[in-house]
């Protein structure tokens, strides 16, 4: 390849990353950027090398890059849309469907699921005449029965065990962990039986249960009412793990969970459940396996689920208004993660940033780390950034609380720090 | 042989829901009372009556190691069944069905230890010799519809359920014909189609599933109206497992629900080398049915009569819908509690005390003296299972390992689990994925 053509592949490139205008040569800086695959690092540091050019910066960083000054001006005159991007996740125009919160969206999905199949059923405590501690079943006991809508005695291990063993037999139950946290003492059912059973019969059992709950930091609960199982049960094999975030995914993945012959995980959070929105009239099934890509953009990919999603699109308000254009990402499927869509925009932006609200160590943000690492290495310009919460016990007074999460001042910091590079 | 001639007292269990809580409770405890008297009144072999004071007086939870006889209280609702007109418990059919199926369980698990000390089959084996009569007794009284759930000493009970024994076989040979593929082990003994619900490693874990189980025939009868739904299920596990936590769940629920679920306990009274008596505070397991709203009976297991006469009572209660009872089986292991298991602490005494009553030479002695077998027809049903254990054995060491291409494909039940991969495709469609990595 010719050091020319290079270079100018080489500096349209890098006028995505604010480049000054004196350096850019005659192709301009609007043209598509060809991509150069290999060691794109070390080829233009080769390349800077060989045609004298210089790179305007504070300081190279480990790669050889300039740290670039940020040009806001440059940036605005390549922008794509600067225009805050709807959801693409609700397809609703604003005459049609229903609007309603999420947790009544969760009760549609499982109420459309119970009538379709007479097999599904609810095991949990207070689901039944309670109506479910976060009001997810409330009226169905009355419509459905009490074995349908099955309140159980306090005995987690015991009434997954007893799901399990019913899914085993031919029904499809949903436990309901009344906070996931609970969900811990079920942990042996749920590693042993429940992700493993299906194997070691040798595929001779089924296991078609989902298990949901509400999960996550909410205000004030303490420490024990705040925990996030997901990067605890994503090492169990046999286990598919689902977030939702928003009323329409929430009932698209109600839907497709109990619907799926897997045993399935559905993460909801405590602090998401009256958020509103408007869904179709018409019945959707998500898929269980794919992200959703929640706002396109160029700069950077912004990774992330459940209730950091929006934290993350409040952060973007404040990104954008900085010039950049991040794409967000809401994974949805924790396990196993969707690495095409996840892929395309690692390719398009070649930065990620996760942000998720589990805990640093051994959590979702570090296998998906891993696995972009893994398959990705040659798009990625900067070390893969990854915002969780602290490997704290979450505590009960609001600010300590706060500072375990992840904030979307700290987002729109990373990020900025991200696209230095 | 006591059990010939002793009048079998059976107590007709409450049947009617109209009945109030308590009364239906006291009901239940007069039957499980008026069980436990009439099998130890008229049962115990003198021999063994003369030592229990010198038992008794050894029961203060040291490392004596030998066990103490409960006498249950006696009620004035002991009814006498009265013995079928040609003065037999059995009949000769059924006598060499039970013969047959314990046989086969003795002659097997002596075929796996012999096999695991030549390596063919590895890991943790945990043989049920001894405890013939409780599998027999109980599982030759199921249809195949119904359900059994055990622990990981589910050999025996795999083969009483009618998985053939060459699937299991090959299973501990770890080849691809067995039951699992391979995939399970000896420990994860699965049948869909004899419904065999597991084989389970850690204890306590099955009660849950057999409850289940038991909440599916419920569901299936009055949610979706199917009255031909009546399995029942029944769960075994040891006398270690009454002290966790599931088993205690499960009973209150079984009980609260009335679900057609028989719960076994197979006390050989040492959990590997723990003492039944210096784990638990009230040692009659029995007692804790009746705290959970249902009869809790105990029963000699070493008489596969016996426990065949409270099996048929405790199944018929499940599948008329009257709820779940608890059987205390007292019965004993002659080997180790796995072939790793040194063995060293249970005495000599005690072993020797059990062996005099092996529940195979218990059952030949009944059927020889009553004249429903001959020598002849016995040893002949001893030559034909030892026949088919060599032939499971021979069909084990012919068949194939599994290949690498068996690795992945029942990690999910549908495959999709697997996800989506970088091209978009999900990963399970790539060819040989299945001899791939699961990991992303």
């Amino acid at each position: 390849m010719e050091s020319t053509a290079l270079l100018q592949k080489v500096t349209a490139g890098m006028a995505f990353r604010g480049t000054p205008a004196s350096l850019l040569s005659s192709s301009s800086a609007s043209s598509h950027v060809a991509r150069i695959k290999l060691g794109s690092r070390s080829v233009i540091r080769a390349v800077s090398r060989l045609s004298g050019l210089t790179v305007k910066a504070t300081h190279l960083n480990a790669y050889g890059f300039g740290t670039m000054p940020h040009n806001s001006t440059a940036l605005k005159t390549v922008n794509k849309a600067v225009a805050v991007k709807t959801e693409t996740g609700s397809t609703a125009t604003a005459q049609q469907g229903h609007e309603l919160l999420l947790f009544e969206a969760l009760r549609e999905g499982l109420e459309e699921e119970m009538e379709r199949d007479p097999t599904v059923c609810v095991i949990g405590e207070d689901v039944g005449h309670y109506g479910g501690s976060y009001k997810v079943t409330k009226g169905m006991a009355e419509k459905f029965g009490d074995l349908r809508l099955l309140d159980t005695p306090i005995a987690e291990n015991s009434f997954t065990g007893m799901a399990i063993g019913a899914a085993m037999t031919g029904l499809r139950p949903i436990v309901e962990g009344m906070n996931m946290g609970f969900l811990l003492l079920a942990f042996n059912q749920i590693a042993n039986n429940c992700g493993m059973l299906h194997y070691t019969s040798g595929g001779q059992f089924t296991i078609p249960i989902v298990i949901r709950g509400p999960g996550g930091v909410g205000k004030q609960l303490g420490a024990e009412h705040s925990q996030r199982l997901e990067s605890y049960f994503q090492s169990v094999p046999g286990l598919q793990m689902v977030a939702c975030s928003t009323p329409y995914n929430a009932k698209g993945l109600m839907k497709a969970a109990i619907r799926s012959e897997n045993p399935v995980i559905l993460f909801e959070h405590v602090l998401l459940y009256n958020l509103k929105e408007r869904i179709p009239d018409e019945e959707y099934v998500l898929c269980l396996e794919e992200a959703e890509l929640v706002r396109p953009g160029q700069d950077i990919t912004i990774l992330t689920y459940s209730r950091m999603r929006h934290h993350v699109l409040q952060a973007v308000k404040t990104l954008v208004s900085k010039g950049y254009d991040p794409e967000v990402i809401d994974i949805r499927s924790l396990k196993p993660f969707d690495l095409f869509a996840i892929g395309n925009s690692v390719k398009k932006t070649h930065k990620v940033l996760i942000v998720e609200e589990c805990m640093r160590t051994g959590g979702i943000g570090a296998s998906l780390r891993a696995a972009i690492m893994e398959n990705f290495f040659d798009e990625l310009d900067a070390p893969i950034g990854c915002l969780s919460s602290q490997d704290v016990p979450t505590p009960y007074a609001g600010p300590l609380e706060d500072l375990t999460v992840v904030q979307p001042p700290q987002i729109v910091f990373a990020v900025e720090q991200l696209c230095k590079h | 042989m006591a059990m010939a001639t002793a009048a079998v007292a059976s107590v007709r269990l409450a049947t009617t829901n109209a009945l109030p809580r308590a009364t239906q409770r006291s009901r239940d405890n007069e039957a499980c009372s008026a069980l436990n008297s009439a099998f130890f009144k008229n049962s115990i072999p003198s021999s063994s009556r003369s030592s229990r004071k010198n038992l008794k007086t050894l029961n203060d939870g040291s490392r004596k190691g030998i066990c103490v006889r409960v006498k249950a209280s006696t009620s004035d609702m002991v009814k006498e069944k009265a013995l079928p007109a040609d003065g037999q418990l059995i009949s000769r059919h059924e006598g060499l069905d039970l013969y047959e199926d314990m046989i086969l369980g003795r002659a097997f698990e002596d075929m796996c230890a012999q096999m695991y000390y030549r390596g063919k089959m590895f890991g943790f084996v945990h043989l049920y010799n001894g405890q013939e009569a409780v599998s027999t007794g109980f599982i030759k009284g199921l249809k195949k519809a119904d359900y059994v759930c055990s622990t990981y000493r589910d050999h025996v009970h795999a083969l009483s359920k009618g998985v053939p024994a060459r699937q299991v076989m090959s299973e501990l040979f770890g080849k691809a014909t067995g039951c699992c593929r391979g995939q399970g082990g000896s420990m994860h003994m699965f049948s869909k189609e004899h419904n065999v619900l597991g084989g389970f490693a850690f204890i306590g874990e099955g009660i849950p599933v057999a409850t289940g189980a038991a909440f599916t025939t419920k569901y299936r009868r009055e949610v979706l109206k199917d009255d031909s739904a009546d399995e029942v299920t029944i769960a075994f596990f040891g006398d270690g497992t009454c002290n966790n936590g599931q088993f205690f769940e499960c009973l209150n629920m079984a009980a609260l629900w009335k679900l057609p679920i028989v719960f076994v306990v197979e006390n050989n009274l040492w959990a590997i080398g723990m003492s039944h008596y210096r784990a638990t505070s009230v040692p009659e397991i029995w007692k804790k049915g009746p705290a959970f709203g249902m009869p809790g009976i105990h029963v000699d297991g070493m008489d596969v009569l016996k426990v065949r006469e409270v099996a048929k009572e405790a199944i018929a209660r499940a599948r008329r819908g009257d709820g779940p009872t608890l059987v205390e089986c007292e019965t004993y292991r002659f080997r180790g509690h796995s072939l790793a298991d040194p063995d060293e602490l249970r005495k000599p005494a005690e072993k020797a005390h059990y062996a005099a009553r092996d529940p195979i030479a218990a059952l030949k002695n009944y059927l020889l003296e009553n004249r429903l077998a001959t020598e002849k027809e016995l040893s002949a049903i001893e030559e034909t299972i030892n026949e088919l254990i060599e032939d499971a054995v021979e069909f084990a060491e012919a068949s194939p390992l599994p290949p690498h291409s068996q690795l992945l494909e029942n990690v999910f039940a549908d495959p999709k689990g697997f996800g989506i991969g970088p091209d978009g495709r999900y990963r399970c469609e790539g060819p040989g994925f299945t001899a791939g990595t699961a990991q992303v």
